[in-house]
């Protein structure tokens, strides 16, 4: 673990893999350090965001040290159901990209648990990680301009459902009329971090 | 505590008249939901936003007017005590010239008018009760980047003005310093990915002066100055920004985030500017140089409120 300062506002704290990240933030999550504002999981880090009146780097990155997370933990939101008609532009490609065909995609989606790791990008777009490997595919070499609402797409290491029409570079497997975001939710983020995935063919 | 007998009126609120370039809703914004990918947003010079508040009775977090380079037309109704704060534009209340940094009666129907600013960009004019748009997500700024809060103001806009809760503070005149003509200087951070960067980058970050270019905005401020070559070029997995954060893409020109900046990027960041700073950074016109100077987290969080004392 190293820790490394954003200016006077922020810890960020950088870990070995997501898993180490998940782990920590599942620790931090329920009761965060005195002073702690706002809390970024994201792939290798989880940056910490101080109020600079009421603690200082040093004090959070003590409390941060003295906690011991669980290896392998996650944290736990509750679980959703997702719904997806497997009919995206690039379903065939990832098909080729991991040799599995386009049904062994649907069926390597949908048969495995996924969590939100951490939002980013847009308000509601959850980067969702699974257990199985097998659907690692990288980003489209030239970023769609218009992805629609909706989209459930694959990039790297995480899946996930774009909540409004957007610029896009992930894969394209699918679409579902769950609404990633709705501002009268409560919260307006459906995948948030820690829910539990299952995806559903439709 | 109930209202003074002078604001009686059933009906407060602001008639736009002219905007200027881009006149928004901010309070301090929406701490607390970066997990879901939404950041803080609210007023981009905080400090100044707080002032005016202070100086109209408002409590430090309600809604006002953030307008960039002045420009600002409005006719108040129901008589409205109003201060500007910020970049200080000449003001008048029908035609009558009035000064900035003080609270200000607005009889009922009376135009307002901002010239531009001398100095700064951004004003704040608090209205005593707060502009009163329905809260989005607990607070009335309009996030630019994540298309959040109010729209733009536009004119033909009807501005709804709250009730006021606290009574007149009895200031006459704040004392602060305003925002900076020629080069400004802004303590800065180094980290959190400095060993991303060649050690003259770093020696160029902070002894070079780095110019405000025409492409910022409420996101970040593009610089432009000594290229900042980086010692690796591998592809830094995308991580958490903070407010301040100088960050670096690959042509080496440093971008300075501010207020409605992504909540996370994926090019590294060479520095970020302290809390205490923000003010002044978002104040500097296209044009105007930054200097950075090298201070430590925690020297940075003791100076966080210099500058913004009302006497």
């Amino acid at each position: 673990m190293r820790v490394l300062p954003c200016a006077d506002v922020g810890l960020l704290v950088e870990l070995a893999d997501l898993d180490e990240v998940l782990a920590l933030y599942a620790e931090l999550v329920d009761a965060p350090p005195r002073g702690v504002v706002d809390m970024v999981p994201a792939a290798r880090t989880l940056l910490l965001r101080l109020d600079p009146h009421r603690t200082d780097a040093h004090e959070v990155e003590r409390a941060v040290r003295s906690v011991s997370p669980r290896p392998g933990a996650r944290p736990d939101a509750g679980h959703l159901e997702v719904p997806v008609t497997y009919d995206g532009e690039d379903l065939a490609e990832v098909g080729r990209l991991t040799g599995l065909g386009e049904r062994g995609v649907v069926e390597t989606h949908t048969s495995q648990e996924w969590t939100v790791a951490f939002c980013g990008f847009a308000p509601g777009f959850g980067y969702l990680v699974g257990t199985d490997d097998r659907l690692h595919v990288p980003r489209r070499t030239t970023p769609r301009t218009k992805v629609p609402a909706g989209a459930v797409a694959l990039a790297g290491e995480f899946t996930g459902v774009y909540p409004r029409e957007s610029p896009g570079g992930w894969q394209l497997i699918g679409h579902t009329t769950v609404q990633p975001w709705d501002l009268d939710r409560d919260p307006p983020a459906l995948l948030q971090p820690g829910i539990r995935v299952r995806f559903v063919e439709s | 505590m109930v209202s003074v007998a002078s604001e009686p009126s059933p009906r407060r609120v602001l008639d736009v008249l002219a905007t200027g370039p881009l006149t928004t809703v901010q309070d301090l914004g929406r701490p607390g939901l970066a997990a879901l990918g939404v950041g803080q947003s609210g007023a981009a010079d905080a400090e100044a936003l707080r002032l005016a508040n202070r100086l109209v009775g408002n409590p430090e977090d309600g809604a006002g007017l953030e307008i960039t380079f002045g420009g600002l037309e409005v006719r108040g109704h129901g008589g409205l005590y109003v201060a500007l704060t910020g970049a200080p534009c000449p003001m008048t209340v029908d035609g009558r010239q009035v000064a900035p940094y003080a609270p200000e009666w607005l009889p009922d129907g009376a135009t307002l008018r901002l010239g531009a600013p001398p100095c700064g960009l951004r004003s704040y004019l608090a209205v005593r009760g707060g502009i009163d748009v329905p809260p989005v997500l607990g607070s009335r700024a309009t996030d630019t980047l994540a298309g959040l809060g109010p729209s733009p103001l536009g004119a033909g806009d009807q501005v709804p003005v709250g009730v006021p809760g606290a009574a007149m503070p009895g200031v006459d005149l704040a004392t602060v310093r305003g925002p900076e003509h020629g080069e400004v200087r802004l303590r800065v951070v180094v980290g959190p990915r400095d060993d991303w960067f060649t050690a003259a980058a770093l020696r160029a970050l902070l002894s070079e002066p780095y110019e405000v270019t025409a492409e910022s905005n409420r996101v970040g401020m593009r610089l432009a100055g000594q290229a900042l070559e980086r010692s690796r070029d591998d592809e830094l997995p995308s991580e958490g920004m903070v407010c301040g954060a100088l960050q670096v893409p690959p042509s080496g020109q440093p971008t300075l985030f501010l207020a409605d900046h992504p909540v996370t990027g994926g090019y590294p960041v060479i520095a970020a500017v302290v809390a205490g700073d923000i003010g002044l950074a978002a104040q500097a016109r296209p044009g105007q140089l930054l200097r950075f100077t090298r201070t430590t987290s925690l020297e940075g969080g003791r100076n966080a409120h210099r500058g913004t004392r009302v006497d």
